[in-house]
């Protein structure tokens, strides 16, 4: 065949690949804001559902979504930074210790996000919590139940291998010369990584954990289980209430709706609402890596 | 000759089962420039890497043998490694300022010393720019980023940064080796006003590099060292054939 063919072939099935992306997103946007926009309003946004979730807002949604991205974003980043720093700067590559983290690390971030959900239910709610509940109050069902806590904690464990591998990532893109140098200055180990590797690396690190954490604010499955409730009637208080979120709001609207016409504005409004958290979390990461690129230039 | 300022005796050191240095022994002068010389892969520079203890960061590296440094040996067990490099400062071949302002490279080692106090932070900053012979051409943009500068004022912006911990020795891998004539000039002159205070060890490629800057010189040749002796000596008088053969590029 003629190369000049091939290159056109070639050509065109990568442009059709692109424009099948391109179409799909602006399907997506563009079915979302045509059916969501128009019941866009600071009502829905501020009030609570009435009249059997048919009217009315998706405030507590809002705060649910966003309360437990911030336990889960507490619980995970540290716990994945620190992971990832021990990886990168202090196991030894060929030791049994570094492979079976490593190990880890990979099967996690395999597993089905509604295994999380099952394995949050058997192990915070069944397990510690229940324990808790035994040791602290008498077993008076408090802790052993799903609650806003556990559902964040086991949405930890989902976002926590994107996490580690992205901070580690970030941290092995410092190099080699740098750390010597700080070394060859008298700089312990420690001072190093304090005062070099985790600034060099800073945007990485923070871009990785926001992505991550996006990803996990609309999950559904791991808190089907743990903490996610159809309907509530008051913000969560405390870390053992249970809570509503965006995404399983999503959910019941288009499946156990009674009326489903007077809940499709609702539905359409609240994807809408939950792509934008999304989108601008993924914007805040994608700003502060332009910021930080250009303060190190 | 001045005092020893460094003894080595029957250093080895194998990679995995690659011996790369065999039995070195050789005593370096204090406040002297001396060169290791010879072709790439015969050890130079892993020897100097031995000398601040840095080849302790590779995996797989086991040293045999002894150095002393004013007298004590290094690579005793009780020898803090940190303090040890506080005093054997390290120039590389590729310059390596960190992605900080100039200001914050040299005062970096000062500050993980605990000196944190802005006016004895300027004064060092100053001194040791001063000494690194590149104050003037920096002291108007000290809060600008130090990759912003040429190579060969980042090179001598790491060797300000090194002095800034107040070291007694100076180990220089091909310190000039990725510069230009001028800036490789400058560090030369640079080395030759530093060795009325310091220790210089200096690894080079360039022969007559060494012969300008050093006082002694060393050459090694696939993990051994061939011969030791004055610069001028190796340059005119070797006595050994190799060293000879070497220097005159008949081989390496």
């Amino acid at each position: 065949m003629n190369r000049n063919v091939k290159d056109i072939i070639v050509e065109s099935i990568t442009g059709i690949c692109v424009l099948v992306i391109i179409f799909i997103i602006v399907s997506i946007l563009t079915i979302t804001i045509v059916g969501g926009w128009p019941n866009l309003n600071w009502a829905f946004l501020s009030e609570f559902p009435k009249d059997g979730m048919t009217k009315g807002g998706i405030f507590p949604a809002i705060v649910g979504t966003a309360v437990m991205t911030i336990i889960m974003a507490v619980a995970a980043v540290p716990f994945g930074v620190i992971t990832a720093i021990y990886l990168a700067e202090y196991a030894n590559e060929k030791s049994v210790i570094a492979k079976t983290i490593r190990f880890a690390v990979k099967t996690l971030a395999v597993v089905p996000s509604i295994i999380f959900g099952l394995f949050g239910l058997g192990f915070f709610i069944g397990f510690v919590g229940k324990n808790m509940d035994s040791l602290f109050s008498g077993g008076e069902l408090r802790w052993g139940q799903p609650n806003i806590l556990w559902a964040s904690l086991t949405m930890a464990l989902l976002t926590l291998p994107v996490v580690i591998v992205s901070v580690e990532e970030a941290i092995r893109t410092i190099p080699r010369d740098m750390r010597e140098a700080s070394l060859a200055l008298g700089a312990t180990k420690w001072q190093t990584i304090r005062k070099v590797v985790l600034p060099g690396s800073v945007s990485g690190i923070l871009t990785g954990t926001i992505l991550a954490v996006s990803r996990g604010a609309g999950e559904v499955a791991p808190i089907l289980f743990t903490g996610a409730v159809y309907f509530s009637s008051h913000l969560p208080h405390s870390l053992s209430d249970q809570f509503m979120s965006l995404g399983y709001h999503i959910y019941i609207m288009s499946t156990q709706s009674s009326n489903v016409d007077a809940t499709q504005p609702i539905q359409f409004a609240t994807t809408l609402v939950l792509l934008f958290l999304t989108f601008s979390l993924n914007a805040v990461a994608v700003i502060l890596r332009y910021r930080i690129r250009k303060r190190t230039k | 000759m001045n005092d020893i300022k460094v003894k080595v005796k029957d250093l080895s050191l194998r990679y995995g089962t690659n011996l790369a240095l065999k039995k070195i022994s050789m005593d370096i002068p204090e406040k002297m420039v001396t060169a290791f010389i010879g072709p790439s892969g015969c050890g130079k520079s892993t020897f100097l890497r031995t000398l601040n203890r840095m080849n302790d960061l590779i995996d797989n590296v086991a040293i045999e043998g002894e150095v002393f440094i004013d007298n004590i040996n290094i690579y005793d067990k009780n020898i803090d490694v940190v303090n040890l490099r506080k005093k054997v400062g390290m120039i590389f071949q590729k310059s390596n300022p960190f992605a900080k302002s100039v200001y914050d490279n040299i005062a970096f080692g000062p500050r993980i010393n605990g000196i944190s106090h802005k006016s004895n932070l300027d004064e060092i900053v100053e001194r040791s720019l001063k000494q690194a012979a590149i104050w003037d051409e920096v002291k108007d943009r000290l809060f600008h980023s130090a990759l912003s500068l040429s190579g060969g004022q980042q090179q001598r912006i790491c060797i300000a940064r090194s002095l800034a911990v107040n070291p007694e020795i100076l180990l220089m891998d091909e310190p000039a080796s990725a510069l230009d004539p001028i800036s490789t000039a400058k560090i030369e002159e640079l080395i030759h006003e530093l060795k009325k205070e310091y220790t210089i060890i200096i690894v080079t490629h360039n022969m007559q590099q060494a012969a300008r800057t050093s006082d002694l010189t060393a050459l090694f040749y696939l993990g051994d060292l061939i011969e030791m002796n004055k610069t001028e000596i190796i340059f005119s008088n070797p006595a050994k054939k190799q060293t000879e053969d070497y220097i005159s590029g008949r081989f390496g």
